[in-house]
């Protein structure tokens, strides 16, 4: 047990929760604030008998962990970000061909060169919409060291059991912090891995809607022989051009997410049932926001809040719900609002929406969340 | 000798969409003739490709193909190689593609000396979108986008993949099938970063804005241009004017990447135990 108790930073807790999940493969650039889950996998990685590789930018380090993962092996790449920027294309290839990965996004204040070591959530939107196209999503956002040891484990999980990569939003706060951690026992960890062809080379097609909506997926040197694209394809793998397949395709790789909310979206909430204020906070702004509310409640205000722990995709239906009983939301972001018009969008004609936002590299106060509570009371 | 080469294609995905008279067929077949001929074990093999002509040949190809995004061929290659080392990785790339997009990766893959087989097809050209300078256009040729003719220069690969520390550097032509069959079976078997040029002729998107509109006149020009580097070294400065050699312009025994790791791999788990 008490090799189980470690103070961690929120960066060693992602390279935790990666080897405890089972990835075996990281390929990276160097950038701050993230550098360190590179650095921590370089050490760690080997020894379970995995590899480490950097690479010669972030395009390059995107292109190579979908490579590792067509190989057979969990893959994780780390950045911030100007990285994140860089990679979305190959990304988008990831998502498109239904490759499992992580791509940890520890993020820092832009655009471009920003403020490299202080925090913000500026990469929200990015995270949804970064790469071109129509595409699925899954981003998670931990609020504290423990959680994103947690979250880590959830997004390889995601990406296995949906057949596709998934971004872990850090913020350099949560990155850079350190923590008490009691890590679980191994045989704690619930470990998905990506579903395996049942039928030979001669009947297989990459592609098909087999038991569900998301294809078994073969390691590369098995036999199978099959081809892959970037070009919209039919279940055979292979493009066709036709608008048809366009289509098909774009709604299975759609409703594979939207269709496993259930599963995917992640949130905790403390609403009480006569509670008239919602915060609704990720990542560490969550922390000045929980900080918030305890005083609130203190004072007598009727105040609760939600914590997104999955931010994409977005839960609308739970906001609706919320939106149609709260008489005001308070929408804390380290950017200039960007969940904020996902809920505006989810609660029209109900609650009232009021954003906090800082997006100079400080940190949102627990006072300043009080205030706004006081203010819209 | 006769080559299988029935197993190594996607029947049913032919005829291939290559333009009539582009070389790029003729350099594929000749890279399937070399695998026959390296006797490596398909379902061990994988072919990567990038965007553009070049890219579209890993669709014909019957072994797992990857078709990738443009220029980064090399970098997909890099991570299915380093996490299944058993695997045979081809890395099928053009001029556009490898040299300009993914010049990056090109020196990067050859500086880890990582085992892959990396063959670039060089017609000189963006063919797929009709017609710009690529970073291999020579000098004072006319492109779409060179319209008053062509002032960037050209990289000599050879010597830049040498520079950047690849182990086994090669040039074949699309006239000479024989020579190149024996060139990709040669690099396919040695361990380490092989390069490979295979230089292609695309009469649609550049010969004919070149005075060269017919394949039949490039593929005189590729022969009249290349000397097999055995007669290379004995030409004059003058007469190797406007030539190129063909044939293993480069062979080295070099410690490769993949194994270099495993050894890491091995050292950290025997302290570890």
């Amino acid at each position: 047990m008490k090799d189980k108790i470690k103070l961690l930073q929120g960066d060693e807790a992602v390279v935790e929760g990666a080897i405890a999940a089972g990835a075996r493969f990281f390929a990276g650039y160097p950038i701050t604030p993230a550098s360190e889950i590179a650095e921590g996998l370089a050490e760690k990685l080997p020894i379970y008998g995995g590899k480490f590789i950097q690479m010669e930018d972030e395009l390059a380090s995107m292109a190579c962990v979908i490579g590792a993962s067509l190989s057979g092996l969990k893959s994780i790449t780390a950045t911030s970000g100007p990285g994140f920027s860089l990679k979305q294309e190959n990304l988008g290839l990831g998502m498109m061909i239904e490759v499992p990965c992580v791509v940890v996004n520890v993020q820092r204040v832009g655009p471009s060169t920003g403020l490299p070591t202080s925090p913000s959530q500026g990469d929200v939107m990015q995270a949804k919409w970064g790469t071109h196209g129509d595409h699925p999503v899954i981003a998670l956002a931990p609020s504290s060291v423990k959680e994103t040891y947690e979250l880590t484990v959830n997004a390889f999980n995601f990406a296995e059991r949906f057949r596709t990569p998934v971004i872990l939003l850090l913020d350099e706060i949560v990155g850079h912090m350190r923590e008490k951690v009691v890590l679980p026992d191994e045989e704690d960890i619930e470990i998905w891995n990506r579903k395996k062809p049942e039928v030979g080379p001669e009947n297989f097609n990459p592609y098909e809607e087999t038991d569900g909506l998301v294809p078994p997926m073969p390691n590369y040197g098995e036999g199978y022989r099959y081809h892959t694209t970037g070009l919209f394809h039919d279940r055979t793998g292979f493009p066709r051009g036709t608008n048809e397949d366009a289509k098909n395709l774009m709604d299975r790789l759609m409703a594979k997410i939207e269709g496993n909310m259930d599963i995917i979206s992640l949130y905790e909430e403390d609403i009480r049932d006569d509670d008239e204020i919602i915060v609704l906070a990720y990542g560490s702004t969550m922390r000045s926001a929980i900080n918030a509310i305890n005083q609130a409640r203190e004072a007598g205000i009727k105040a609760g809040w939600i914590k997104l722990k999955t931010i994409w995709p977005f839960p609308v239906d739970y906001i609706k719900e919320v939106g149609r009983r709260a008489k005001a939301l308070i929408i804390p972001e380290l950017n200039r609002g960007q969940i904020i018009k996902e809920v505006r969008e989810n609660v029209f004609g109900n609650a009232e929406v009021h954003g906090i936002n800082k997006y100079d590299g400080t940190l949102i106060k627990p006072e300043e969340i009080l205030n706004m509570i006081q203010e819209v009371k | 000798m006769g080559y299988k080469i029935d197993e190594y294609l996607r029947q049913d995905k032919l005829p291939h969409i290559w333009c009539p008279g582009c070389g790029h067929g003729t350099i594929m077949g000749n890279l399937i003739r070399g695998i026959d001929k390296a006797k490596i074990d398909p379902d061990k093999t994988v072919v990567v490709s990038g965007i553009g002509c070049s890219g579209r040949a890993s669709g014909y190809m019957n072994f797992d193909t990857l078709h990738t995004t443009h220029g980064r061929a090399i970098a997909f290659a890099t991570g299915i190689k380093l996490a299944n080392p058993e695997l045979n990785v081809i890395v099928i790339t053009g001029d556009g593609d490898g040299t300009a997009i993914g010049g990056n990766h090109l020196i990067h893959g050859a500086r880890r000396n990582i085992d892959l087989t990396v063959v670039l097809m060089n017609n000189h050209i963006y063919g797929m979108t009709s017609g710009q300078f690529s970073p291999m256009t020579p000098t004072g040729d006319n492109a779409t986008t060179a319209p008053y003719g062509n002032i960037d220069q050209n990289f000599d690969l050879a010597d830049l993949t040498k520079a950047s520390g690849a182990s086994f550097i090669a040039r074949g032509t699309a006239y000479n099938t024989r020579q190149l069959i024996e060139i990709f079976a040669e690099g396919l078997l040695h361990t380490g970063f092989s390069f490979i040029e295979a230089i292609s002729q695309c009469p649609v998107n550049y010969g004919r804005r070149n005075g060269l509109s017919s394949a039949v006149d490039m593929l005189k020009c590729q022969r009249d241009s290349s000397v097999n580097i055995r007669k290379w070294d004995s030409l004059s400065k003058e007469e190797k004017k406007g030539k190129f050699p063909t044939g293993v312009l480069y062979k080295e025994d070099k410690r490769e990447y993949t194994e270099m790791y495993q050894e890491i791999i091995d050292s950290v788990q025997e302290e570890a135990k």
